[in-house]
């Protein structure tokens, strides 16, 4: 592993560090996640497991059609998953768009975090000066997280500077909000980009690095979060700080969450096992959570019409 | 709190083991004329599962005659089409039957469970499905015209790998048109005891398959028999080396694959977190009973000390423990004799002052177990990096350019398997015309295809298994006696 000598901010010098990153072998890290997934998660370890889940969710609403309305009902839903069980845990946070995010913290209180999506979510083409407007409103409202895209543009044509340039930018924009960088891993294809894309966003300056918008096909899979975690052990191992992980988007059930927590075990180890350094970005995964939670209980399924469909 | 995963165990109650067997012999299960029984044991609790048979001089001339007959009499004036319809069913009735074999496996192997499921027992009906194909297509595998069945074939296969052995050996066989008499180790012999069962379900007429248990003395009396026309085996290089002196001078055909001590080649610029994980499954797959195991891991030296470092953190990971447990990545050595040889070569290790680093296992009271076990600092002079040690034990060495890497892979007796890694397409391919390894992987290891034949260089032995090559070892062919020149037969 190579050492980050001093901050490297231009497309040369990023360009020589990230490439020097060992490559990925797209065979093998799938093979290493099928083989992660045959994991038996039972008894007291599921219910573990899926308390610790719901307490990782990031629930999530990114519709057009969002109104003030949906946007209440969902914070209730985080604040109190199961209404008719005290005992289970709130989500981690709310995500909602922007201009949403004044609704959401007076939803919330300052019981959960508010995360805001920005910077011209979900494509990110737009000037840098609108994305830190968009970052700075959703900060000026409430929320106290920001999820940002890259330019995978920039980065696909390896215009590394600027994507290092917008992420830094976007940061300063963020105040103390924490920033979740998306890098949008279905676009960016290979193992070897998410690699790099995930060094050059912790090297500018993110607290998360996060999967995908949910708004192209190819969202969250188990080998590109094996790649991602293996890229924040390795820069926790350089440099003593620890980034979080955000897999986002075809995350339903409890047995995808269950194996996602067994490949952050066995790869960055067990202090990634908490929700301030991995999240699930997830709409409907936290109502299958809460099924598997009343089952494990009462020993039977309750069924559909027993959860709530904010 | 921490993640720790409960028990998984897999229920063995989907298997049941009769307290004794008998002998396989003209398709019924007989009693040994000798009434000499011996015990199988459970490697992981040391609890006895079964008694078996030992076979005497006078049972192995009762299989070799039985065999004889199904041989002049069914199976090798069968034609090729109704023989394929036997090996069909029979691997069809694996797969049904899939979960016995795997638990049983695991029980009387001390392989994870995880192993026997996901790989021998698919692996081993997937044999037998790829030469049922074969069996009516012979005269098309490019062996010239009219290729015939040998006779009668005596198989003797190893406890490392039981069904999956049995399946390499009978499945090219029986699609060749031969009979067969054989023996599965002594310490392993109930799976192939379950698949005589197989043989009886799947109606394949009496005497086609003989299975005969017991010991060397067994062994030997199969290899001398007259009435055999040829031997297969798998083992250790040392029984290998007898039997050929044995044969010397008959005209019994003979395939031997034997041990290995294999390189496994990290270059600078290969996909280190996955070679981390080909490390891993080269070494400590199976426990590391494994002839074409990854034993000499042959790191270069700029990356040496950081892929170290990730393969110790990757070790802590591994959960040694009951091999039934579904999460159970190693489980225990198959007999307190292996064990004994395993924990001889380590003090030898220690001794010749390399480093030693092993995995913070919990052992477990009952059984025998290896935590795995890496050795630093190894030269080529250490007999860790020269024996065979088929145990959870890494030798590290380093080397600085591919020349000696070639060098440094090849100066070994042995030459059954090799594993090159590296980004780089054109040096993995000159690389693989340097290594002097029957099984090359690259950028993976330990990956079996019944489509790919699989053998050994120098005394790893000779002749293949798998592929269309493994059926040369079975027939009388128009290219036989090239093979037999080139060594390859």
């Amino acid at each position: 592993m190579q050492t980050v000598a001093e901050p490297l901010t231009t497309t040369g010098a990023l360009r020589e560090f990230l490439h020097a990153l060992p490559g990925v072998d797209e065979v093998g890290a799938t093979d290493r996640a099928a083989a992660l997934s045959t994991r038996s998660i039972k008894n007291e370890a599921k219910a573990w497991a899926i308390d610790l889940a719901i307490r990782m969710v990031d629930l999530t609403t990114l519709e057009g059609m969002d109104t003030p309305g949906k946007v209440r009902a969902m914070c209730a839903k985080a604040l109190r998953p199961d209404p008719t069980d005290p005992t289970v845990p709130s989500v981690a946070a709310v995500c909602v768009y922007g201009d949403m995010a004044a609704i959401a913290r007076a939803s919330v209180g300052s019981a959960l975090h508010v995360a805001a999506v920005a910077t011209a979510f979900p494509s990110g083409r737009a000037s840098l000066e609108v994305k830190l407007h968009d970052v700075r409103d959703a900060v000026a409202a409430g929320a106290d997280e920001i999820d940002m895209v890259i330019d995978r543009g920039a980065f696909l044509a390896g215009n590394y500077g600027l994507v290092n340039e917008q992420i830094v930018a976007v940061k300063a924009a963020c105040g103390t909000a924490h920033l979740k960088v998306i890098l949008e891993t279905g676009e960016l294809r290979t193992l070897d980009n998410v690699r790099r894309a995930s060094w050059l966003a912790m090297m500018a300056g993110a607290d998360f690095i996060k999967t995908s918008t949910g708004k192209v096909p190819v969202a969250a899979t188990p080998p590109v979060t094996i790649v991602m975690l293996q890229a924040v052990r390795d820069y926790y191992a350089l440099t003593g700080t620890r980034i979080g992980v955000k897999p986002a988007g075809g995350i339903r059930t409890s047995k995808d969450a269950i194996k996602y927590l067994v490949l952050i075990k066995e790869t960055a180890g067990e202090a990634w096992l908490t929700p301030d350094l991995f999240r699930f970005g997830a709409s409907t995964l936290l109502n299958d959570l809460l099924l598997q939670r009343q089952r494990m209980a009462t020993g039977h399924y309750s069924g559909p019409d027993y959860v709530t469909i904010d | 709190m921490t993640f720790e995963y409960a028990p998984a165990l897999e229920s063995r109650a989907i298997v049941s083991i009769a307290p004794s067997y008998g002998l396989f012999i003209n398709g019924e299960f007989v009693d040994p004329t000798s009434g000499k029984m011996f015990k199988t044991i459970n490697p992981a609790t040391e609890e006895v599962l079964a008694e078996i048979s030992e076979a005497n001089q006078s049972d192995v001339n009762a299989a070799v005659n039985s065999a004889r007959r199904a041989y002049d009499r069914i199976w090798s004036v069968m034609s090729g089409r109704d023989r394929a319809k036997y090996l069909f069913r029979i691997a069809r009735l694996l797969q049904e039957r899939a979960r016995e074999f795997a638990v049983l496996e695991t029980l009387d192997n001390g392989k994870p469970i995880r192993e026997s499921r996901d790989i021998d027992v698919p692996l081993a009906a997937a044999h037998f499905f790829y030469y049922a194909g074969w069996a009516d297509k012979l005269e098309y595998a490019g062996l010239g015209p009219n290729p015939a069945p040998l006779g009668v074939a005596g198989q003797i296969i190893p406890w490392n790998f039981p069904l999956l052995m049995l399946a390499w050996k009978l499945a090219p066989a029986l699609a060749c048109g031969n009979t067969v008499v054989l023996k599965p180790a002594e310490t392993t012999s109930l799976t192939a005891l379950l698949f005589a069962e197989i043989c009886q379900q799947a109606d394949l007429p009496p005497g086609v398959v003989n299975i005969l248990t017991g010991a060397g003395d067994t062994g030997r009396m199969i290899v001398e028999h007259d009435g055999i026309n040829k031997i297969a085996f798998t083992g250790s290089t040392e029984v290998g080396k007898s039997i050929q002196r044995a044969l010397a001078g008959t005209n019994k055909k003979l395939t031997l694959e034997l041990g290995g001590k294999a390189a496994n080649i990290i270059f600078d610029d290969a996909p280190i977190d996955q070679a981390v994980e080909g490390i891993v499954d080269g070494i400590f797959f199976n426990q590391g009973h494994v002839c074409c195991a990854g034993s000499r891991l042959l790191l270069q030296e700029s990356i040496a000390e950081e892929t170290i470092a990730a393969l110790k953190l990757r070790l802590q990971t591994l959960r040694l423990g009951d091999p039934l447990d579904k999460n159970t990545d190693i489980g225990a050595i198959n007999s307190r004799e292996q064990l004994d040889k395993i924990e001889e070569l380590i003090k030898a290790g220690d001794a010749e002052g390399a480093e030693r680093w092993t995995a913070p296992c919990e052992i477990p009271q009952q059984g025998w177990w290896c935590a795995p076990t890496i050795f630093t600092n190894v030269t080529q002079a250490h007999r860790i990096a020269r024996e065979e040690i088929f145990g959870p034990v890494l030798s590290v060495l380093t080397f600085r350019t591919p020349d000696e890497a070639v060098e440094k892979a090849n100066k070994t007796p042995f030459g059954l398997s090799a594993g090159i890694w590296s980004e780089k397409g054109s040096r993995i391919l000159w690389m693989a015309k340097q290594l002097r390894a029957g099984v090359i992987w690259a950028n993976t290891f330990n990956r079996f295809d019944p489509t790919s034949p699989f053998g050994g260089y120098k005394e790893s032995g000779f002749g293949r298994e798998g592929g269309i090559q493994g059926l040369s070892a079975y027939l009388q062919h128009a290219n036989a006696s090239d093979d037999q020149a080139r060594g390859t037969s």
